[in-house]
């Protein structure tokens, strides 16, 4: 019974302390968000310093270092699904072949003067940092989860290609503070590109799904 | 020299070559990386740069005419043994803490006579044009070798920079929603084919920041780690950080605390 209850309030103060944990920076955090600000070159034209601005999700993820209560990350999740937009035709599933072009490139986006991207240069998913795909492409990261034959195993119904594709769109409206880019919410790639690489991961002829 | 040099581009060859043949499996691939970082090691172009910086330490140069011998680094004037090391640090006489770079240039401008803006126009080098804060930082990092980082961050300035440091770190924003911790954050993880170190522990930050400045065989040159972490923001693909700025010293401040003990092996050589 002892036992019971000093494992009872390890396990309490273990969450307690969790919980309670201090946001990064502490009491310095408002002080710290200035200086990061003004430590960028004056020469930084206006709409490349936006970059720096936080949405309440980045500001939120932070603060609890990616890792929100359940009640917050809820909420967080509720606000990223309101943004999702879809295709004006409505066909969410689109041409594997550009998708596994999409999912290859991690150029794009580049600013600064020192090395920037040349202007057009275009902007991919760059899916293959984080996650495995086709069987062919070895030089794949383990950050997010492997999709290897993603579709094989998910099938390709109604739901499972919208979620794929709401997924891309906005990672946050499933998992909030979740490592993964909100493509669609930063015009990253556009919708159209996004039903690529909906079908490079589901099409029964994408690599992905071959062996 | 040249036949080190030699024998380094050789080995690098054999290096790749082994790497064409270990296509098949990831622990194969990681394997082979680690024994090309292993042949590239041993002929460092950064040694050359180091032996630059001697020189460019001890020549009396600029309006005063003066050599850097009386710069402190933090350990009193001239001492340079474990300077590196002990640096971001908080220095009475500017009344704030001071990266290895920002108290180099403090020291060109006070004891030598030159302009800050001489003396960063050139902080790092681009093909044809070597940098000098480039050489003389290799010069004094080496004189770290084989002695522990030792930021425990102790003086209130210090304990600040750092916490500060930490709110970067995980401060998210960009077209990616990135920050620091979404790459180094966790344990074991992979970019592609590079692995990532988890930099909020001590082995992780400490395997990052006992190897700088480093040569970087991509780049062609010696990165200091302004550079490096001035470039992590560009990966961000956020705004270019102000060369020397406070957010840069801070993250150096959060990244050496949380590293202090790991011994410095230093000029180090990357991809």
């Amino acid at each position: 019974m002892k036992l019971k209850f000093a494992l009872l309030a390890a396990l309490t103060a273990a969450i307690a302390g969790q919980a309670l944990a201090e946001a990064p920076g502490g009491k310095y955090a408002g002080e710290a968000d200035r200086m990061f600000r003004a430590s960028f070159k004056a020469e930084n034209p206006k709409y490349w310093m936006t970059r720096l601005e936080q949405d309440e999700t980045m500001k939120t993820c932070g603060e609890f270092r990616d890792n929100p209560p359940r009640k917050i990350g809820e909420k967080l999740e509720k606000l990223n699904k309101a943004t999702i937009r879809y295709p004006v035709d409505g066909k969410l599933i689109g041409d594997w072949k550009e998708g596994e072009k999409l999912a290859a490139v991690g150029t794009g986006g580049h600013i600064g003067f020192i090395q920037p991207d040349p202007p057009g240069r275009v902007r991919g998913g760059n899916c293959y940092a984080c996650h495995e795909l086709a069987k062919k492409e070895i030089a794949y990261g383990t950050i997010g989860p492997s999709l290897r034959e993603f579709g094989k195993i998910r099938g390709q119904d109604e739901d499972t290609i919208k979620y794929v594709y709401d997924k891309i769109y906005n990672s946050n409206a499933f998992t909030a503070c979740t490592i993964m880019p909100r493509f669609g919410l930063h015009s990253w790639l556009t919708p159209e590109q996004i039903t690529h690489i909906v079908a490079f991961l589901v099409d029964p002829e994408s690599p992905v799904n071959k062996d | 020299m040249i036949q080190r040099f030699v024998r380094t581009l050789a080995a690098a060859a054999v290096a790749t070559a082994c790497l064409g043949q270990a296509a098949a499996q990831d622990a194969k691939v990681a394997d082979e990386l680690a024994k090309y970082r292993e042949a590239l090691a041993d002929g460092n172009p950064a040694d050359l740069l180091e032996v630059k910086g001697e020189a460019l330490w001890a020549e009396k140069r600029g309006p005063k005419n003066a050599s850097l011998e009386q710069c402190d680094l933090g350990q009193g004037p001239g001492k340079l043994d474990g300077a590196y090391a002990a640096l971001p640090k908080y220095f009475k006489d500017t009344n704030k803490v001071m990266d290895v770079e920002s108290r180099l240039v403090h020291c060109m401008v006070t004891l030598q006579g030159f302009t800050q803006a001489e003396v960063t126009k050139q902080w790092y080098s681009t093909p044809g044009k070597d940098s000098d804060i480039e050489a003389l930082v290799t010069f004094i990092g080496a004189k770290s070798n084989g002695k522990p980082i030792n930021v425990p961050a102790s003086h209130p300035a210090e304990a600040k920079m750092a916490k500060m440091g930490e709110y970067i770190f995980y401060r998210r924003s960009g077209p990616q929603d990135f920050s620091c911790a979404i790459c180094h954050g966790q344990d074991g993880k992979r970019i592609r084919l590079q692995e990532l170190g988890n930099l909020t522990t001590r082995e992780g930050a400490g395997v990052a920041m006992k190897t700088w400045p480093s040569y970087r065989v991509s780049q062609g040159a010696v990165w200091t780690m302004q550079r490096r972490l001035i470039d992590c923001m560009r990966q961000a693909r956020w705004p270019e950080p102000e060369y020397l700025a406070d957010a840069i010293i801070a993250l150096e401040t959060y990244l050496q605390k949380t590293a202090t003990g790991t011994v410095m092996e230093t000029p180090g050589i990357k991809r």
